[in-house]
């Protein structure tokens, strides 16, 4: 995987500053003949304040990590910290409820509710966290006009573009102000233009507010708006790179990085 | 989220309307179906409780319904006055009898025959002259208002008039019904209407004719036994079932306080009719009518928000929120089916009130009607929930 910008090794993020520690972490799918190793020893850190890009080929095992260090899947062995929780002590409550107060998500499939207005749909995670359906909507209105989507909250999500849509997703994941945002190919239905708008809106916010964001992508065209690009192959995380998002010439491969050493 | 749960119930209108009309035609078919079976099976007994102010049936022992005729001998009634606690012992006749109108019309009448004395058992409700009248000679009370057959009389003859000899009278020409002054003729026997009566309505075809019991014996066949039964009131501080013991215990005839021969009436045409079965396939039908579609139309509802379910529990909606969402979905839908299916029972009900339908809604109907749509619904959502609960919130990222 190539980034068009230049990259520097991640040891430079600083270890108050992180806001996800995975340590060794394993996932098997299945059991016997047809199990599937899809994280073999996982290292993977985040930190806060920045947007971090998964990539790598299909089946590699990103959408396996994201959903672990989310709290939506369980990790068999190994060290998972996320916002200063350890994921793998908690009992299937606590992690629902965690993940209602920390993480928003941004899903490839919109998977917006048809029969709710577009207010309503950006509405749910503050309702969740039972807040009333008028001041959660209210707020809702007030973000989505910050999203362009001025005046839309009333119509159905189905009367939107696929852009507005995942505007009204990606307004969805952000209405509860998470500490981490999770997305799954957040820009693959979007032209090249949107992706890239609808990136640097994310990481701008991750910026401003401090939040950590893992984006899982094969979208080149956006590789240019990460902090950091963490290459995927095979259950692991082989190579992590710092992109100098300042920096614009065109750049070659970063340098090969061990996760072994990359301890902070 | 209960707000939005209704709101995606709501949204969703082809299967909203479809569950909303399952249910409510599971609930109209067994409610409707109830209703007809019990103002059915009321009939059967309605004469018991039409006769007021007696203690005390007594009958022949073999005898299982109130209709059926199997009657007492004369001497019947002198062995139950002789019973202590017995105030007074009346005798009844019923019999259907052929009466004839003054156009030649034959028409089969159910002829009740009341004690001379005591005029007891009388008609409920008379609606013009006076229980007394039947003292007059060859006096009879007519059955008015019924839903079955009335009498009806020529048009052209005023009441008490006769056809003048040569007169020809159109029997499909006009009628209007019995009137006081109509004169009739039971087994040949003339009879004068001095009174018109309003009875409840029973399985016994034809008109109810009210007169005493003398000339009921008149007016029916001869026979060595004719009483049909004997009305008892009991003495002031007699109990009338330890009264009925002893009347059974001293006459060797089965005696019943008016409740209990109702229910050995209704028991009668319960288990020896099938009258029973085909309520209750018809009541079931309705049940799996609601469970096949509404049941159905439920479960693909949930099946298509299944994915958002998905997300919201991803989003960290807890399973107890999400399964209440399901079950209000489910409760909703139940209680609107439910009342569209009460509503038009009842309008059926209203329509049907009067009418040749026995129809009688008793309250603990539409509580059945709820009680099956509770399970249809409870069935319908326990198949939703599961899937709701199996959910695994780290499919959201998975492809559609
Ligand atoms: N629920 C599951 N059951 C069985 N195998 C799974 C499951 N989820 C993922 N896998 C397998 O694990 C591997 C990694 O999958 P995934 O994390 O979805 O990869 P990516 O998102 O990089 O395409 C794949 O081989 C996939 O088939
Ligand atoms: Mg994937």
């Amino acid at each position: 995987m190539n980034a068009p910008t230049t990259m520097t090794s991640l040891s430079s993020a600083s270890p108050a500053n992180t806001a996800i520690r995975l340590r060794a972490v394993e996932k098997t799918f299945g059991k016997g003949e047809s199990a599937v190793r899809a994280l073999r020893g996982v290292d993977f850190d985040v930190p806060a304040g920045e947007l971090t890009m998964l990539v790598g080929p299909s089946g590699c095992g990103k959408t396996t990590l994201i959903s672990i260090l989310a709290g939506l899947l369980s990790r068999d062995t190994g060290e998972c910290i996320v916002l200063g929780h350890d994921l793998s002590a908690m009992r299937r409550d606590q992690l629902s409820a965690w993940r209602r107060d920390n993480v928003g998500f941004i899903f490839q499939q919109f998977n917006l509710v048809p029969q709710l207005t577009v207010a309503e749909n950006v509405s749910v995670p503050l309702v969740l966290k039972g807040e009333s359906v008028a001041a959660s909507v209210k707020r809702a209105n007030e973000l989505l006009e910050t999203l362009g989507l001025e005046g839309r909250g009333k119509s159905s999500p189905l009367k939107l573009s696929g852009g507005q849509q995942q505007r009204v997703a990606i307004a969805r994941a952000l209405i509860h102000e998470p500490r981490l945002l999770v997305c799954d190919e957040p820009t693959s239905a979007l032209d090249a233009e949107l992706g890239r708008r609808v990136m640097k809106l994310i990481r701008d916010r991750s910026h401003q507010l401090d939040r950590a964001v893992v984006v899982v992508t094969h979208d080149d065209r956006i590789f240019s708006l990460a902090d950091t690009i963490a290459h995927m192959d095979d259950g692991l995380i082989r190579r992590v790179d710092r992109v100098q998002a300042a920096a614009v010439s065109a750049g070659g491969h970063g340098p090969l990085h061990n996760p072994d050493s990359n301890q902070t | 989220m209960f707000r939005y749960a209704i709101k995606m119930l709501f949204g969703d209108s082809a299967k909203f309307y479809g569950i909303l009309l399952g249910l409510g035609f599971a609930s109209l078919l067994i409610a409707q179906q109830a209703s007809i079976f019990v103002g059915l099976m009321s009939r059967t007994f309605a004469f018991i409780g039409e006769v007021g102010h007696v203690d005390i049936w007594v009958f022949d022992p073999t005898q299982s319904y109130v209709d059926e005729p199997k009657p007492l001998r004369e001497t019947a009634i002198d062995r139950v006055r002789g019973v202590t606690g017995v105030a007074w012992a009346a005798p009844l006749y019923k019999g259907l009898l052929v009466a004839t109108l003054p156009d030649g019309k034959r028409q089969i009448c159910n002829v009740i025959g009341i004690d001379d004395d005591t005029l007891a058992a009388g008609p409920a409700e008379i609606v013009a002259g006076s229980l007394a009248d039947l003292r007059q000679p060859d006096a009879v009370m007519v059955q008015v208002a019924s839903s079955q057959q009335n009498m009806m009389f020529p048009a052209e003859l005023a009441p008490g008039a006769m056809p003048a000899p040569g007169q020809r009278i159109d029997p499909k020409g006009p009628k209007r019904p019995v009137q006081i002054g109509d004169i009739i003729e039971l087994n040949e026997h003339r009879a004068h209407v001095v009174g018109l009566v309003k009875c409840a309505e029973t399985f016994t075809p034809g008109p109810t004719v009210y007169t005493v019991y003398s000339r009921a014996l008149t007016y029916a066949p001869p026979a060595r036994r004719v009483m049909s039964e004997i009305l008892v009131k009991a003495t002031d501080g007699t109990d009338p079932v330890e009264l009925c013991a002893r009347i059974r215990e001293q006459t060797g005839y089965e005696a019943l306080v008016p409740w209990d021969y109702s229910t050995r009436t209704l028991g009668y045409w319960m288990r020896e009719t099938g009258i029973p079965i085909n309520f209750g396939i018809a009541i079931a039908l309705g049940f799996f009518v609601g469970v096949a579609i509404a049941g159905q139309m439920f479960y693909n509802f949930t099946l298509d928000n299944l994915r958002y379910f998905g997300a919201f529990k991803a989003m960290g909606a807890s399973t107890g929120t999400l399964l209440g969402m399901v079950a209000l979905q489910a409760l909703v839908a139940g209680v609107l089916g439910l009342g569209l299916g009460l509503g038009a029972v009842s309008a059926f009900g209203l329509n049907a009130s009067g009418g040749k339908l026995a129809f009688k809604m008793l309250w603990q109907i539409p509580l059945i009607a709820a009680g099956a749509v509770l399970i249809i619904c409870i069935l319908a959502s326990v198949v939703s929930m599961w899937k709701v609960v199996r959910l695994d919130p780290a499919d959201v990222f998975k492809g559609a």
